[in-house]
């Protein structure tokens, strides 16, 4: 069962380039990777960066079962009977993570759920949920990430470190390419960084607006307020550490870009006020627009976060924290959110898909989550595959199985595999377990 | 094969010149096939439609259902949802939403419902067709295609600006097989871009688009062009400019002539029949009379209407000018998306009001273009779905177009000063069952250039619903007796019996392969994926079917 038993492949091992590969590893997902395999390892990344390498060489086929109950090696076989018995007999199953599998994949995940009337959710609640909600409050002026490279002359970013989070985001979409319309580059834009500590990024932008922890809201707030040719009190630097003479001469080159955005990230949204900052920064955005084209967007994380948004809101009208116990779709963050239903106790058992809420969820619902069952779909041994019921370890994706994945302005793109991996992809896997509960439920 | 005999139904089959003849329809193997010659042979299955009206399946040729804008507008808006009833699963079937804009399975199951077995999404980004492809195959039922936005394309402006029709053409051809859509779809030409560029708009077809040096009237003329020359079914799709702009009724007179003479087809042209200075909204009033002259003396040209009915809605577009708009005049919330190189998106929530005179004449003005064109088979049914309306709204538009008292209940309820501003009070017409079953299957499936859907003779896809006739005729449509694709009962009395997956229609037209070089080149300076990316593989795609050619 293990992989290490099976015999040794005795083909020389060939070399293999990949080309127009995808890196999967942060929202960026460039696709333009090209990968050198030899002997199932990835030893060249050309078009990586530091965390795509990482990603990509760190990849190894590890010796594991392919899966385990409590803990024991099985086949995957037994362990799809297990799983698909757990997640059928269950009253409030919790279905959670996703954002590091395809859309393919979480289609099945989110057809399960459907199907036991579960709780369904993925890591947007952990990390971009609160800009969901400000979206749901005043919409976005936004754009895809084309078009801050071919047209961007006015760049703020916002509460974000792309030069360490998202190492190419400067050099493929925003700051550093020449553009249709931006002939120059990096020479015909400006750049602002807006955030409490001077982050590595800084060092890239043009001007770095230091501002007081917790302060976002009054910021961006003020910054309406000039937009708008209000007066504004100056009182606002004892706030938010900016003068206003730097926001109004700020406020002033805002508008006389003919392009602008703002791109911001979790420093924003999950700082105090969460939501209604991100809703400031928005509206922001917005009303730039009666003075020349501005636009903002979501530095998102994890590779399929989007995808994971989409599938969710396409197949059932909500992006996450989202309840199907009635037979029907409810949306209520706060109730139905992963990290909620564990903590209140109300989840009795738990599909947990290339995620890992054992290492970041709050104490309590860590505890629940150890009490019921699971099945915890990943590639490594995480400490939630570790107190995993049915544990499957799982090809990666992007690297070994092919699908779609949605880079963080939705725009989605295809997976080239590198090489193939001795175990099953996620949807292999949920179909198989769908399957299993389907004709458990159709009696056949 | 199972044979399938509808036995004794009332038959309106208007391609086939059959108005409500009593015969048998036979199906095997999903097609209408003729009667068995062998008097021995039976249906394994039969349908007794005795008494029942039965028609093809429904045809919705411009929805918006499926792909990147339809699904912002789902996230931004779940106050749209929570009082709407739920789609529920069933031991068969997927949960969902409704609302104005409902997930996909509630979708596919919801124009089942209705007796509709084939739509069009109307508005795809090419850099985004995966999205639509993946929403579309959870969309179950149904057969549906979409179109493929290509009024702002840089490329395709750019070979205009330097005089290169025949690699025009070559792109038209590409970017369709590359999307693996049904036909090219203009959304406001060239003035997308100008927002894009700049906040502004093409205030007219002779605008000049920014960064191009081109006009409207060139897409129009060159694209219609293409696609006749590319010999695609469905002529090239155009949300003209200026739309809802009072007096914009001379661009859409204007665009009509910029095709001098080739194929198109004027979408949701309720929103381009406006007369009124656009200053003044107090001079607002419809000009479907001249309109209509022109489009019945014009048969190169065919229209949906998109029909504006009372409520709440969301209005969403390619168009991202007219979005900011909306914005501006509903002060509600707002999203605007602006793809790179291609497109513009823009969506409001909009409610329209009976007791609103500028509402209830775009309300009219629908109503006008039904009942003023004498031929049904150069109009078809829509409510541009969800922008005037949601499809939903079928059964009660057919029932305002059959029953003239119907109309004057309505009328009763409106503002008085509508009838100085349109014609709808003096309309006597009522649709017969047969023109219904032109424009809401019939002619759209003949626009499409769809030779198997639309009628229900030999060899036809067996999509067939069948009513319970009803002297409401809202009720008679909102609940088919039963509904059939391919040959299956996919809904009986409201039960939605199956959660088939529909096919995908799409088309392949042959094009200058030479011409990818180029196309090559100019990708790889400006997109941010890689152009072996850019093309949706067919093997990813779910059953479909190629059409025309
Ligand atoms: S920027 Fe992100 S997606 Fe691109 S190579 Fe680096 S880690 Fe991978
Ligand atoms: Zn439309």
């Amino acid at each position: 069962m293990s992989i290490a038993e099976q015999p040794p492949t005795t083909e020389t091992p060939e070399l293999k380039i990949v080309k127009d590969a995808t890196c999967t590893f942060c929202g960026c997902v460039c696709d333009d990777m090209e990968l050198t395999v030899e002997d199932n390892h990835i030893t060249k990344a050309k078009n990586a960066c530091v965390l795509g390498k990482a990603w990509f060489f760190n990849h190894h086929i590890e010796d594991r079962p392919e899966a385990t109950i409590d803990g024991q090696p099985v086949t995957y076989e037994a362990a799809f009977d297990k799983a698909a018995e757990i997640l059928f007999n269950s009253k409030n199953p919790l279905t959670y993570g996703m954002s590091d599998s395809t859309s393919e994949a979480q289609r099945v995940a989110v057809a399960i759920t459907d199907w036991i009337g579960g709780n369904l959710d993925t890591t947007t609640s952990v990390c971009h949920g609160p800009s969901g909600m400000a979206f749901q409050g005043v919409g976005e002026v936004t754009c895809s990430l084309g078009e801050i490279k071919n047209r961007a002359d006015f760049l703020i970013f916002w509460g974000g470190n792309p030069a360490e989070s998202h190492p190419r985001h400067f050099t493929r979409y925003s700051l550093m390419p020449k553009g249709e319309f931006i002939p120059k580059g990096r020479k015909g834009r400006t750049a602002v960084l807006i955030d409490v500590r001077k982050t590595k990024s800084a060092k890239a932008a043009n001007e770095f607006l230091q501002i007081k922890p917790r302060s976002d809201f009054e910021l961006a707030w003020a910054m309406r307020a000039l937009a708008k040719g209000l007066k504004i009190d100056p009182k606002i630097e004892e706030k938010t550490g900016i003068s206003l003479e730097t926001l109004t001469d700020l406020m002033d080159r805002m508008k006389k870009a003919k392009f602008g955005v703002i791109l911001f990230g979790m420093g924003l949204t999950m700082t105090r006020g969460k939501h209604i900052n991100t809703e400031a920064v928005l509206s922001l955005a917005r009303d730039m627009n009666r003075h020349t084209r501005w636009n903002a967007r979501a530095l998102r994380g994890h590779g399929n976060v989007s995808g994971a948004d989409n599938v969710v809101t396409w197949s059932t009208g909500y992006p996450f924290g989202v309840n199907l116990g009635r037979g029907y779709p409810r949306f209520n963050p706060g109730e139905f959110t992963s990290s909620d239903v564990l903590a209140r106790e109300e989840a009795d058992a738990a599909l947990i898909i290339a995620s890992d809420p054992m290492s970041n969820f709050s104490q309590p619902a860590r505890e629940h989550l150890a009490k019921i069952p699971s099945v915890v779909l990943d590639p490594k041994l995480s400490d939630t595959a570790r107190t995993a019921t049915v544990a499957f370890t799982t090809a990666t994706y992007g690297i070994n199985t092919p699908g779609t994945v949605y880079r963080m302005d939705d725009v989605p793109i295809p997976l080239r595999p590198a090489f193939e991996s001795p175990y099953k992809s996620d949807y292999e896997i949920l179909k198989e377990i769908e399957r299993r509960i389907r004709a458990k439920q159709l009696g056949v | 094969m199972t044979l399938t005999c509808i036995t004794n139904g009332i038959l309106q089959d208007p391609a086939n010149d059959i108005d409500g003849e009593v015969r048998n329809v036979w199906i095997e193997d999903g097609r209408v096939v003729n009667a068995p010659t062998d008097p021995g042979r039976r249906a394994d299955k039969t349908i007794d439609a005795t008494g029942m009206v039965v028609m093809p399946g429904g045809v919705d040729m411009h929805c918006h259902i499926a792909g990147p804008k339809v699904n912002v507008a789902r996230k931004m808006m779940p106050d749209d949802k929570r009082t709407a009833e739920p789609v529920r699963r069933t031991a068969l079937t997927r949960s969902g939403t409704t609302g104005s804009v409902p997930s996909t399975f509630a979708t596919g199951y919801l124009y089942a419902g209705l007796g509709y077995t084939t739509a069009f999404d109307a508005a795809i980004p090419p850099l985004l067709a995966r999205h639509a492809h993946e929403e579309l195959e959870d969309t179950p039922i149904i057969d549906k295609g979409f179109y493929v936005l290509m009024g702002n394309n840089h490329y395709l402006m750019k070979q205009l600006q330097e005089n290169e029709p025949e690699r025009l053409k070559s792109y038209v051809g590409w970017l369709l097989n590359s999307t693996k859509g049904f036909t090219a779809k203009l959304v406001n030409p060239g003035g997308v871009e100008v927002w894009k560029s700049s906040g502004g708009n093409a205030t007219s077809l002779d605008s000049t688009i920014d960064h191009f040096d081109i006009t409207p009237r060139q897409i129009i003329n060159g694209v219609a062009t293409a696609v006749d020359e590319l010999g695609l079914p469905h002529p090239v799709h155009i949300h003209a400019n200026n739309l809802g702009v009072p007096g914009n009724y001379n661009t859409t007179l204007d665009t009509m002539n910029a095709l001098e003479g080739h194929r198109g087809h004027i979408t949701h042209i309720q929103f381009h029949s406006y007369g009124g200075d656009p200053d003044d909204q107090s001079t607002f009033c419809s000009k479907v009379p001249d309109l209509v002259e022109y489009v019945e003396s014009h048969p190169n040209i065919t229209v949906d209407v998109g029909q504006v009915m009372f409520g709440n809605t969301t209005s969403m577009t390619g168009d991202g000018p007219l979005g900011y708009f909306l914005h501006k005049v509903m002060g509600r919330k707002w999203f605007s998306g602006d793809t790179e190189m291609e497109t513009g998106c823009g969506i409001v929530p909009i409610t329209y009001k009976n007791k609103s005179l500028v509402h209830a004449i775009q309300w009219a003005i629908g109503l006008e273009w039904y009942l003023l064109m004498q031929d049904p088979w150069r109009i078809a049914m829509s409510t541009d779905h969800p922008n005037g309306s949601s499809f939903r709204a079928y059964p009660e538009i057919i029932a305002l177009l059959m029953s003239r008292d119907r109309r004057r209940e309505m009328l009763a309820r409106v503002p008085g000063g509508l009838k100085e501003r349109t014609t709808l009070a003096d309309l006597d017409r009522e649709y017969t069952l047969n023109e219904i079953a032109i424009i809401t299957r019939a002619s759209p499936a003949r626009m499409l250039g769809l030779k198997n859907k639309g009628h229900l003779g030999i060899g036809a896809d067996a999509d067939v619903t069948i009513y319970q006739p009803n002297e409401d005729y809202q009720r008679m449509f909102e609940l088919p007796r039963y509904v059939i694709r391919r040959g299956e009962i996919v809904v009986e009395d409201g039960e939605i019996r199956s959660n088939a997956e529909g096919r995908l229609l799409h088309v392949a037209p042959k094009y200058d392969d030479g011409a990818i070089d180029n196309i090559r080149e100019w990708f790889e300076k400006n997109y941010t994926i890689q152009f072996r990316n850019y093309p949706v593989d067919e093997n990813t795609l779910h059953e479909r079917e190629v059409i025309g050619s």
